[in-house]
């Protein structure tokens, strides 16, 4: 049986409890990703994906159930030690890229081994350039965020995630601000580094070209899993 | 990147320097605070050392007087009314008592630097047709001046004092139509009378001191004063200036003379320098206090907009510590950087003043002193607000929600 690097064990999550306004978003929420696996979740809007991720990244937290990260417990662990997990296990890919305007895109692949290092060093910097290599951008690598294009942007933002060389890459909705050639190109990216690396990537979207094109595809409606 | 810096160092000046516009509106602030800081500061010093100078260059820091005579009445029963006035008695030129003894008990004080009997009284001083009253004080050259640097003061002539010769104030010597060389008649009390040859003509800076006073040898002026052999004060200098007060009050209780320090006889001075240094103070603590509140508030909008490179941080691992100082340290630097420009601003703003305003007769008004303690202090001062104005800000930044960061 293939390493698990996720499971979660009836995830519930609720907004606002106790308030007039409380919703349950996410009910009873069971799933697995092994290792090296590239998933697709799909699902209309609304329907508790962007939520889900959050919760497996560890910026927020399920209102019951259990979330393992590499067999690890997570329910119990204190704020220091989750952004700790983050840190070293998962990268995010968001829709709007996020890169920090205030660095150059190498800096910005550098920022994750800053975090956790604290001081800058050779090594860091050697590290990111090879990553910027990988996603084919070793020529712009010192532009400012801004100056780069979309498709551009995705690719640090993709070269940022893989810079911890993490377990698992969440990317939500990478491509839905790109145009369909930019979109497939980064897709293919993600891919390759997936067969390449061995990294588990779970990917929300909503081109179903594209999740047809992973390993798995989860549907979510109304905060369930349908498949 | 700098390899010696922390990430939140990084961080921190990337922020401020992407904020360029705001950083620099905040530092022009700051600079401008702590620019009023440096001036006053050390426009108050320079006035203070010019004073202090003063007092150790031309005046005794204790002079001892004959204790005050009193007069009492003679009769005083219980039970009667007395209708008697009592008058003070007249003030006429009083020796102390046993001055010689007295001297040598003041010489015999560790502290004590030099020590001068000194014969002071009014005369007349006539030549040809002119006549001006006099401030007459006879001194002990050698040991006069080591307290008051008559010598420095001399601007014709020199400061060598005989039994005939006599030191005049610039004004005086004018009104008299006398120079160098010439002769005066000088009438003490009781008749007495002496021709002395003015050997020296000094400036003391005052008109109206340089109108009256004149120097002549101790013992001319005991015969002029009628008082042979006596002083009416015996002046002294110290090895610390501040130590005066307590001093004095220690030779008074055990000496039957006055014993005045420079303190007491300046205490107008002193109350003045001292309402000074609380409204100095208590401009600093406002201009602190608008600092941090400058910097505050540029924080907290620098909070909001960049909520998403927190959020962002955050998901990359950063810890809520981490976050908390990158916004420390940017009031830090806010603070550091502002005073540095401000000690700059406060320091042209001196040199300028320094050579704009001046005394009537074009010397300066004070000294330029610029001590390197007062710029680390006010740097420190603007550094330790910046971060604690940082505080409230940072702490909202590093108890951002990431979720919540993160979509902005
Ligand atoms: N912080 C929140 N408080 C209350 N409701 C929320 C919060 N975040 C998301 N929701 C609600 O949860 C539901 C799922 O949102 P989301 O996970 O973003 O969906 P998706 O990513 O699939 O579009 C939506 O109805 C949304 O309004
Ligand atoms: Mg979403």
């Amino acid at each position: 049986m293939a390493e698990q690097v996720l499971r979660l064990e009836h995830v519930c999550k609720i907004y606002n409890i106790g308030l007039p306004a409380q919703t349950e978003v996410l009910h009873d929420i069971d799933m697995t990703l092994d290792k090296g696996q590239f998933l697709a979740l799909t699902g209309p809007s609304g329907s508790g994906k962007s939520t889900l991720l959050n919760i497996i990244g560890l910026l927020d937290r399920p209102t019951t159930g259990r979330l393992f990260i590499k067999g690890q417990e997570t329910g119990r662990m204190g704020d220091a030690e989750i952004t700790q997990l983050r840190g070293h296990t998962i990268g995010f890919v968001f829709q709007d890229h996020h890169l920090i305007s205030a660095f150059t895109a190498l800096e910005n692949v550098m920022m994750p081994m800053l975090v956790a290092s604290g001081f800058p060093s050779r090594r860091i910097a050697e590290r990111a350039h090879e990553i910027m290599v990988l996603v084919g951008l070793e020529k712009v690598e010192n532009n400012l965020a801004m100056n780069m294009s979309g498709g551009q942007q995705q690719r640090v933002a993709i070269a940022r995630a893989l810079a911890m060389a993490p377990d698992l890459v969440l990317a939500d909705e990478p491509t839905g601000n790109l145009d369909t050639k930019s979109a497939d190109s980064v897709f293919e990216l993600m891919r390759q580094i997936n067969r390449d690396s061995g990294t588990s990537f779970l990917m929300v979207t909503h081109n179903l070209d594209l999740a047809k094109r992973c390993d798995r595809i989860i549907d979510v409606v109304d905060g369930r899993i349908t498949a | 990147m700098n390899r010696l810096l922390p990430f939140e160092w990084i961080a921190a000046v990337r922020f401020l320097r992407e904020g360029f516009m705001q950083t620099l509106f905040i530092i022009t602030g700051i600079a401008i605070g702590v620019g009023v800081i440096v001036f006053m500061s050390a426009l108050l010093t320079g006035l203070q050392a010019n004073f202090v100078k003063r007092v150790l260059t031309s005046q005794p820091q204790i002079q001892l007087v004959p204790p005050d005579q009193v007069a009492r009445p003679q009769r005083q029963q219980t039970g009667v009314m007395e209708d008697a006035v009592i008058q003070r008695p007249s003030q006429r030129v009083i020796s102390i008592d046993q001055w010689p003894k007295i001297r040598d008990r003041m010489l015999a004080i560790p502290e004590v630097t030099a020590v001068s009997p000194t014969m002071a009284g009014s005369a007349l001083a006539i030549r040809g047709a002119a006549s001006r009253a006099i401030s007459v004080s006879g001194i002990d050259p050698a040991t006069y001046y080591k307290i008051v640097r008559v010598p420095d003061y001399i601007i014709a002539g020199d400061a060598r004092l005989t039994n005939d010769d006599i030191i005049v104030g610039t004004e005086l010597a004018k009104d008299l139509g006398a120079a160098i060389g010439d002769k005066l008649n000088v009438q003490g009390v009781k008749n007495a009378s002496v021709t002395l040859k003015i050997t020296g003509v000094i400036d003391l800076g005052n008109k109206s001191a340089n109108e009256r006073q004149t120097y002549v040898a101790l013992r001319t002026a005991q015969s002029l004063m009628g008082v042979a052999g006596g002083v009416t004060t015996i002046d002294m200098t110290l090895d610390d200036i501040y130590n005066a007060e307590i001093l004095a009050t220690q030779i008074q209780r055990s000496n039957y003379v006055e014993a005045d320090s420079w303190i007491a006889t300046n205490a107008q001075f002193f109350t003045a320098v001292h309402a000074q240094q609380t409204s100095n103070d208590m401009i600093r603590l406002f201009v602190a206090l608008s600092v941090a509140f400058g910097i505050a508030a540029v924080l907290v909008v620098s909070v909001i907009q960049r909520s998403k490179d927190i959020g962002i941080l955050r998901a990359m691992g950063s810890s809520r510590g981490q976050v908390l100082r990158i916004f420390l340290l940017q009031g830090g630097v806010l603070g550091f950087a502002g005073a540095l420009c401000g000690c700059a601003l406060g320091t042209a703003g001196l040199y300028w003043w320094h050579a704009a305003v001046r005394q009537a007769d074009g010397t300066e008004l004070f000294p330029l002193i610029l001590t390197a303690s007062l710029f680390v202090y006010t740097t420190l001062l603007a550094t330790v607000t910046g971060l604690l104005a940082a505080m409230a800000p940072a702490l909202r930044a590093a108890r951002l929600d990431p979720v919540v960061a993160i979509r902005g």
